[in-house]
């Protein structure tokens, strides 16, 4: 990270300082903006100093940790910059694992800070005591226990370092109290010492040069673009490539935005509820190029049937996520930006118009589609959302039918904009996300998008949201049921269980809006949808909660059954 | 099949923890994990011995490798390599058959570092199967407890070796190559 001209810290170096003071000094260091977060015993004295020394640091005070993870997950997918989250230690850090687990699973930068008992009580069951280190292991990038004063401000810098570099990730520190108290020099280093961390980010030009004869020698190609893209803030030189040799690109969930969808070689999103003609168009094809995408099963689908007839390039910054799921033909290791700035002087301008009309073809045969009617269907909300903001905001959603209706109908048009939990799928991620979303983004609607159970997984949030009126619009698609899983449930199983999947004591919104006094709009026919979204939106400088009670009984399509390919969609 | 991976690993607490997590976690057996420091005592190397077909161990090369904690992952089973593993059996004896185990010890060149009235304790070093092979000897005796290091490796050099003519082959493509091929390799 840049550091700003005059470092305030430098009166501080070669100070005795106080293991909190530390931490402080070295979050300015890092110049971090906003920390989220939630009071407890063992970290007051962090944040009554973070509030004395650190003036320019925001704190956001979340109701739950879990709120505060993925308040900061929000922040960075929004941002690009780390988040950052301090909270206490026992129940306060375990109620980070599911944030942190979700933010692994999508590359998202976080720095984490949880407090713990003092070093001499680590193990003995002591109150509040939870071996955090132990349970995060394997769903951070990294984590540390700081057990030594003179290892903090290394630690810190390090964490900051690993967290967003390579394939980014979560990192956290685990910080006893007593290493706290302590008192050491304060220095904050220059760089850091990992030997055994090393991300490549140039990428190979020999394999570029493999890769960019392959493109060249294609008469169907097909980009697949993913989150990589976005956090590697290439999507200007994707556009580039793509344009030069016309080749129509297709995005996954987390790639959302990277290409404008707007654009006639825009194949929307592939996968299982990805569009008809993107899932047609690769495996058609007879060169794909992969691009920061780990190619998961729900992108690709059965492996040994993805994209048979073509040649397969892959850049990732992960070598451990090239041919993991997909075996391809040309690796490139390195950062995507780097790999496309080599990559694009090297291919030609290539003629393609033979595939760009089938596809037009098939994009014509196979378009999205749903019906309309009185009852509001989701379809339509998105598409309205869609029409009146002209793309300029910040979609966050939460998981369910709705979430895949709005990467299939918003038509992103730029990066970050459609904030998602893709990798984890975790509910209750839209309240606390757009919260991180809102701290960072002040120019544009953040529009939260639940349904009707994944808003109760984390609406004590609604606290934070009046707390910091924090103009938020979040809107409610309310069916009475569980949508996405009573899908699963119908196509898959018999419908016997049906009792599971009614959400039978579902409160009443309006009264959970007045409870904490945040404005409310309902709109149950489709006729009211355009106006009661153009009222909420016309209200930029509060939060607003919107419920539409939706049609009941419908189904995302198209849907590829896990396991199946293209061949086997449910098409309607 | 059987691969032998030996790890560079920061003589850290945690890293043992983390590596095998990573093995448990994709449901992969470690059949024997051997740690100690190396000559540079902030070092340590760890041999690990598992089993799993070509693309579950690149795999697992591929995400150690990504661990923070780790400096340097080879695995050893495609060249050559000096592969040890210690054994203590003890193994029970009577005033008749103690000869008999004295003697199976000598033909594989094993050690008593330990007698009693009824048992008899023999250290031997070698491959893996000559260890077993003597354990199987001994078995008829009655083996009241067994110790077994697991497997130990470093990477052969040339000299003093017999090589086939294929391993000689492999050996000079391998010094033609360039020396900065950790990277190639993990592109290829």
């Amino acid at each position: 990270m840049e550091k700003s001209k005059h470092n305030p810290n430098k009166d501080f170096y070669g100070k005795n300082l106080s293991g909190i003071e530390i931490l402080i000094r070295s979050l300015i260091e890092e110049n971090v903006e906003v920390v989220f977060g939630c009071p407890g015993n063992a970290v007051l004295g962090i944040f009554d100093a973070l509030l004395d020394i650190a003036g320019n640091i925001k704190v956001i005070f979340t109701r739950h940790e879990a709120g505060a993870i993925l308040s900061a997950s929000g922040y960075a997918r929004a941002s690009g910059k780390p988040g950052v989250v301090i909270v206490s230690s026992g129940p306060s850090a375990s109620n980070l694992v599911t944030g942190i687990a979700d933010a692994n699973a999508d590359s998202i930068p976080l720095v984490v800070f949880t407090a713990q008992v003092p070093t001499k009580l680590i193990g003995n069951e002591a109150f509040q005591e939870v071996d955090i280190v132990g349970i995060t292991r394997p769903i951070t990038k990294h984590n540390f226990l700081v057990t030594k004063i003179s290892e903090l401000s290394n630690t810190i810098k390090s964490a900051f370092y690993i967290a967003t570099t390579g394939r980014p990730g979560p990192v956290l520190i685990d910080l006893p109290k007593d290493v706290m108290l302590e008192k050491f020099t304060f220095e904050y280093p220059e760089t850091v010492n990992l030997r055994g961390y090393n991300p490549v980010h140039s990428a190979h030009t020999g394999q570029i040069k493999r890769a960019a004869e392959i493109i060249n020698k294609s008469s169907k190609p097909v980009i697949i673009a993913g989150g990589g893209v976005t956090l590697s803030n290439a999507s200007g030189e994707l556009r580039e490539l793509a344009r030069k040799i016309n080749s129509p690109v297709a995005t996954t969930l987390m790639g959302q935005g990277v290409y404008p969808e707007d654009d006639p070689l825009s194949l929307g999103m592939l996968g299982t509820h990805g569009t008809l003609y993107a899932n047609i168009a690769v495996s058609e094809s007879d060169c794909i190029l992969i691009i920061g995408s780990r190619l998961s099963e729900k992108t690709a689908g059965e492996a040994d049937k993805f994209a048979p007839n073509a040649k397969k390039i892959h850049i990732d910054i992960d070598p451990a996520s090239i041919s993991k799921n997909i075996k391809v033909d040309v690796p490139i290791v390195g950062d995507v930006k780097d790999a496309l700035k080599k990559l694009i002087p090297l291919v030609k301008n290539l003629n393609t118009e033979e595939w760009l009309r089938q596809i037009k073809i098939w994009k014509e045969k196979y378009q999205l589609k749903y019906e309309q009617g009185e009852k509001i269907h989701v379809q339509y909300v998105i598409e309205k959302l869609r029409e009146l903001t002209g793309g300029n905001a910040i979609i966050v959603t939460d998981v369910g039918q709705f979430q895949m209706w709005t990467a299939q109908f918003f038509k992103f048009l730029y990066p970050r904009t459609h904030i998602t939990s893709g990798g984890l799928g975790t509910m209750g991620f839209s309240i606390p996300a757009s919260i991180g979303v809102a701290m960072s983004i002040k120019d544009r609607p953040v529009i939260s998008l639940n349904g009707n159970r994944g808003f109760q997984k984390n609406l004590q949030e609604l606290a934070t949201v009046v707390l910091y009126n924090l103009p938020i619009k979040i809107i409610i698609f309310n069916d009475g049921h569980i949508d996405i899983t009573r899908q699963w449930q119908e196509l898959h199983w018999k419908k016997s269980f049906d009792e599971l999947l009614i959400d039978k004591a579902c409160p009443d919104f309006m009264k959970i809006a007045e409870a904490y006094k945040i404005h409310f709009f309902q709109a149950e026919s489709t006729l009211d949808v355009e106006p009661v979204l153009k009222k909420a939106l016309a209200l930029r400088d509060k939060p607003v909660m919107i419920e539409f009670k939706t049609i009941y009984e419908e189904n995302v399509y198209p849907y590829i059954p896990l396991g199946a390919t293209v061949r086997d969609i449910i098409e309607h | 099949m059987k691969h032998t991976i030996s790890i560079l690993v920061e003589n850290k607490f945690g890293v043992l923890a983390r590596i095998s997590g990573l093995f448990s976690a994709k449901g992969y057996n470690i059949e024997s994990i051997s740690v100690g420091p190396t000559e540079d005592p902030t070092i340590s190397r760890m041999t690990i011995v598992t089993n799993g077909d070509d693309d579950q161990i690149e795999q697992i090369i591929k995400q150690l490798n990504k661990l923070v904690d780790i400096l340097k992952v080879v695995d050893l089973t495609n060249e050559p390599f000096v592969e040890r593993e210690l054994a203590l059996i003890k193994v029970k004896v009577n005033p008749h058959t103690r000869s008999d185990v004295i003697e199976i010890s000598d033909i594989f060149r094993a050690k008593v570092v330990d007698i009693g009235p009824t048992t008899l304790t023999v250290e031997v070093t070698g491959k893996s199967d000559k260890i077993t092979a003597m354990i199987k000897m001994l078995a008829p005796y009655g083996i009241v407890e067994l110790a077994r290091t697991g497997v130990i490796a470093l990477k052969r050099e040339f000299k003093g070796e017999v090589y086939d003519p294929k391993e000689i082959k492999l050996l000079q493509k391998k010094a033609k190559q360039n020396p900065d091929t950790e990277r190639k390799k993990t592109e290829s």
